[in-house]
């Protein structure tokens, strides 16, 4: 039916227009989401693990996939919310304030891995 | 220093006069704030002036001894401590099952001050503990109204928390208590999230992290935290607010806040795995969802995007729908619904009656009544909604936060009376926002007034700091533009500096003030009336600092025509048991006083006042209710030596024993089915006078209360029950008078040895019939009683 066909090629419109969106952005950026994806690939292995062979110890386990969610957490700020960024920090500042967080986190992390 | 002159529109010299106000202004906020602290700290001073530096109530025994062991033992010690001196035979994890915070904290200071060779012992130490860190948070809450709304409304605010009945009871010196330290862990926490969210700042995250870190370590009402911070980001969102500061200031303090959530042993995997923490993870999910969406919305046309939206939705929600419903069949098939029994109690407030009698039977955890919001917020009270609009004018990112954060401890304070100290520090918040927001107005239309319309820069320079600030950051917000269409106009996206090289158009700010300027003699007069209204605040919190609540509860006093009298009774009781026991005597009382035996009479007890264990203290209740001889098999069972009991009924004290005894028949009856509780009524009510039931008059609580009690007047007249007892002249059989009191306050019997001959023929029938008292058979019960 023409509705659907006309879904499809929007569809296909709406991924071209968003890949030709994505490919405009800078490649720093490009390069921080990639490590975004990989710290929550790291975190989906870690899931599919524990599935595989059980959760205990159960508190390793948590540091591990929450290091990962936190490390994504933190370095995908600035990608993602790109449209959004209030550009009131100088970006000394900002990275300070990244390495801090980033150290507190692993100390936690450390802390309780066991 | 140049006094400030009245100048034309001279900018330099404007600069110079605002510069030089500023930094007055600076300095006397400092002071003012030095002396909120003195204040704080000494209101709470009361019970020291009054009776002596001794530590309060019940629970603050148990902080104390656990402090005294960490004082004495170290760290390492403390955190693989367990306790075989309470809870006989089972024992305690200290480590595991203690808040960790206050005692660390009150630990900390010891060590620091006898490091630095000042020899506070560990009581002294303990019982100022709690006035100093009130001062502390009446500074916090001044940090975090001044990011609300100005350094008025956080002076007024700091001054109103230093004073409020509401903490002051749970805060006086010797009330070594968690909410000591919590109160400023949560004002604190609650100041550094709303400064992330103004800055924009990682570094304000990471403090808020361990912010809530020590919130966590120091009570369990963290979890109000944790789901109040999601609720508000929610808020935000559903409100048009989302931007990238809200996003900084959320998934920082999820991710690190949950793991260092679960470093505390206490809490450990239920950081995860109850529904208490759950709304964060939503709200985390629903976050990332969010930025997701706008990020998408931020790099495709409008056409795309219409497009992309029907896609998702339509693909999403079916997706959507089976997740939630594998959710809520995971959580539906736990009985609790995977909430603990406080928190439910705390959801439906029927809850804790109709199935946890324990939870119930705590007088703390009342509803409240009407008069006690007056006594513990006074004039707060009819502040907070005059407080609640001026946060809605204008509405930003942080002050909608205050208006939750008020709406919601309000509703918890009515469900549960000790939840009233959360309520205090949002009341003063509002209540600071209003008193000063009047305070602006008046001052303002009184210094128009009396100035005249002549010249905008005279007023200028007439005005207070914190209404500069505030009227200029008005007008700037009226007039620029934001950058993106998106945000809603927020005063706090800009940094808040005095914008001294900016002038506003000036006909805008004249009209406006002149629009605002209300007559004079109305605004002195509303001046005088809201400086009275904060005298009769002042007056009543010294008072009730004085008179309500600085009571230890461990020495009563009372006034009659020859004097004070002092009733120290218990701690003589406590003394006695130290003197004149084995160390390794097991003690029995009802589970009020099981902190205080193990810390002051270093006896083991069999059930105190932490009631993890409800069957434990349905035994002890059991053994209180049973008559004579079930009592002593219940004891001897659980090498009881002595047995406890608080009497109240010669000098008229209303919370002993007896009253207390209902609370007994319910949790044994709970457990034990052969309790009944009707057998102890006569007509729906506990008596112990001539018309009680026989159950009543035989069970062990009945005796070892009243045994010999005739000798004092002759009739038994029994002054808090205001009767005569019902059995006056009877003897004990299986247990003997140790101790009594100089006012027979607290009573101590000791447990007859089992006979080593048993009269007659040794049969096993025989030895139960033996010539004791007979227990009266309660004729056609069915249900058999596990200890006979």
């Amino acid at each position: 039916m023409g509705r659907t066909s006309s879904t499809k090629e929007d569809a296909g419109a709406l991924f071209h227009s968003l890949r030709s969106a994505y490919a405009a952005t800078p490649v720093n950026l490009k390069i921080i989401d990639l490590y975004v994806g990989f710290a929550i690939f790291t975190a989906l292995i870690q899931v599919v693990y524990m599935a595989m062979v059980g959760s205990f110890p159960f508190n390793s386990f948590l540091s591990g996939v929450l290091s990962c969610v936190g490390t994504a957490v933190l370095a995908g700020k600035s990608n993602f919310l790109s449209p959004l960024f209030a550009k009131d920090l100088p970006p000394e500042r900002a990275f300070a304030d990244f390495v801090l967080c980033n150290l507190v986190l692993h100390l936690v992390i450390m802390n309780f891995l066991g | 220093m140049a006094a400030p002159e009245t100048s034309t529109a001279a900018v330099p010299t404007l600069y110079t006069n605002n510069t030089l106000r500023n930094a007055f202004g600076g300095v006397l906020s400092f002071f003012i704030l030095l002396l909120i602290g003195v204040m704080a700290f000494s209101i709470r001073l009361f019970s020291v002036i009054k009776y002596e530096s001794v530590i309060h109530e019940f629970d603050p025994y148990f902080n104390y001894r656990v402090t005294q062991f960490l004082a004495k033992n170290g760290i390492y010690e403390f955190w693989n401590w367990f306790d075989d001196r309470t809870w006989y035979p089972l024992g305690r994890v200290i480590g595991g099952t203690v808040y960790p915070g206050l005692t660390l904290t009150a630990g900390t200071i010891w060590w620091l001050l006898n490091s630095l060779n000042i020899p506070l012992s560990v009581e002294t130490v303990c019982v100022f503990t709690a006035p100093i860190f009130s001062a502390f948070a009446s500074w916090a809450t001044y940090l975090l109204t001044k990011e609300v709304k100005g350094t008025g409304a956080g002076l007024t605010a700091a001054a109103l928390l230093a004073m409020v009945p509401s903490y002051i009871s749970r805060s006086v010196a010797g009330s070594y208590d968690n909410e000591a330290v919590a109160i400023f862990a949560l004002i604190f926490t609650f100041y550094l999230y709303i400064k992330t969210l103004n800055t924009g700042s990682l570094f304000y995250a990471t403090l808020n992290s361990i912010a809530y870190f020590y919130m966590v370590c120091s009570w369990g009402g963290y979890t109000f935290i944790i789901n109040l911070i999601p609720m508000h980001v929610l808020l935000c969102i559903v409100t048009g607010r989302f931007s990238s500061r809200l996003y900084i200031a959320y998934a920082p303090l999820v991710v690190l806040g949950t793991l260092l959530a679960a470093l505390v042993p206490v809490v450990g995997f239920n950081a995860v795995m109850t529904s208490e923490h759950f709304a964060s993870f939503l709200v985390f999910i629903i976050i990332h969802v969010v930025a997701f969406v706008y990020y998408i919305k931020g790099i495709l046309s409008p056409k795309m995007f219409k497009v992309a939206v029907t896609l998702v939705v339509s693909v999403g929600l079916a997706v959507c729908c089976a997740v939630i419903a594998v959710l809520i069949a995971l959580v539906a098939s736990s009985p609790t619904k995977g909430w603990s029994g406080r928190s439910l109690s705390l959801l439906d407030p029927t809850y804790a009656s109709k199935y946890i009698p324990i939870i119930a039977s705590v007088s703390e955890h009342q509803p409240p009544t009407w008069p006690s919001y007056f006594m513990d917020i006074n004039v707060l009270a009819f502040l907070v909604p005059a407080g609640i609009i001026a946060c809605f004018l204008p509405l930003s990112d942080a002050s909608s936060f205050v208006v939750l954060y008020i709406a919601t401890s309000v509703y918890f304070s009515g469900v549960m009376v000790r939840l009233m100290l959360v309520l205090a520090p949002a009341a003063c918040i509002t209540s600071g926002i209003a008193l000063s927001q009047a305070f602006d107005v008046f001052t303002g239309s009184i210094k128009f007034q009396l100035t005249g319309a002549s010249s905008n820069t005279e007023v200028d320079a007439a005005e207070t700091s914190s209404s500069t600030a505030e009227s200029q950051t008005d007008a700037v917000k009226t007039e620029k533009p934001e950058e993106t269409a998106k945000n809603r106009p927020s005063r706090k996206s800009k940094k808040k500096e005095r914008e001294h090289g900016e002038k506003p158009s000036t006909e805008a700010k004249a009209e406006k003030k002149r629009l605002l300027a209300l007559p004079l003699e109305s605004s002195v007069i509303s001046l005088l009336l809201l400086v009275l209204l904060g005298a009769f605040y002042v007056v009543h919190c010294v008072w009730a600092a004085a008179e309500a609540y600085s009571a230890p509860s461990i020495v009563l006093t009372s006034r009659s025509h020859d004097g004070l009298h002092v009733f120290d009774d218990f701690r003589e009781a406590y003394a006695w048991l130290r003197h004149n026991t084995d160390v390794d005597d097991k003690v029995a009382s009802w589970w009020d006083y099981g902190y205080q035996t193990t810390a002051m009479a270093n006896r083991t007890v069999i059930v105190d006042n932490n009631t993890w264990n409800n069957t434990h203290i349905a035994t002890v209740g059991t053994a209180m209710s049973s008559p004579e001889r079930a009592a002593w098999e219940i004891f001897h069972s659980l090498d009881v030596k002595y047995v406890l009991v608080v009497f109240g009924g010669l000098v008229g004290y209303p919370s002993d024993d007896i009253n207390k005894f209902l609370w007994m028949v319910r949790i044994g009856g709970g457990v034990f089915p052969h309790i009944k509780e009707p057998d102890y009524l006569r007509d729906g009510q506990y008596r112990i006078d001539s018309q009680a039931t026989p159950t009543m008059l035989n069970c062990l609580m009945y005796k070892l209360s009243y045994y010999r009690f005739v000798e004092t007047d002759g009739k038994g007249f029994d002054r808090v029950r205001q009767t005569e007892i019902g059995k006056k002249y009877f003897k004990l059989t299986h247990f003997e008078e140790a101790f009594t009191t100089h006012h027979w306050m607290v009573r101590i019997y000791k447990l007859k040895p089992p006979k080593n001959r048993i009269r007659g023929k040794t049969k096993k029938s025989k030895s139960k019939t033996s010539s004791t008292t007979s227990s009266p058979k309660r004729s056609g019960t069915k249900k058999k009683n596990p200890w006979q």
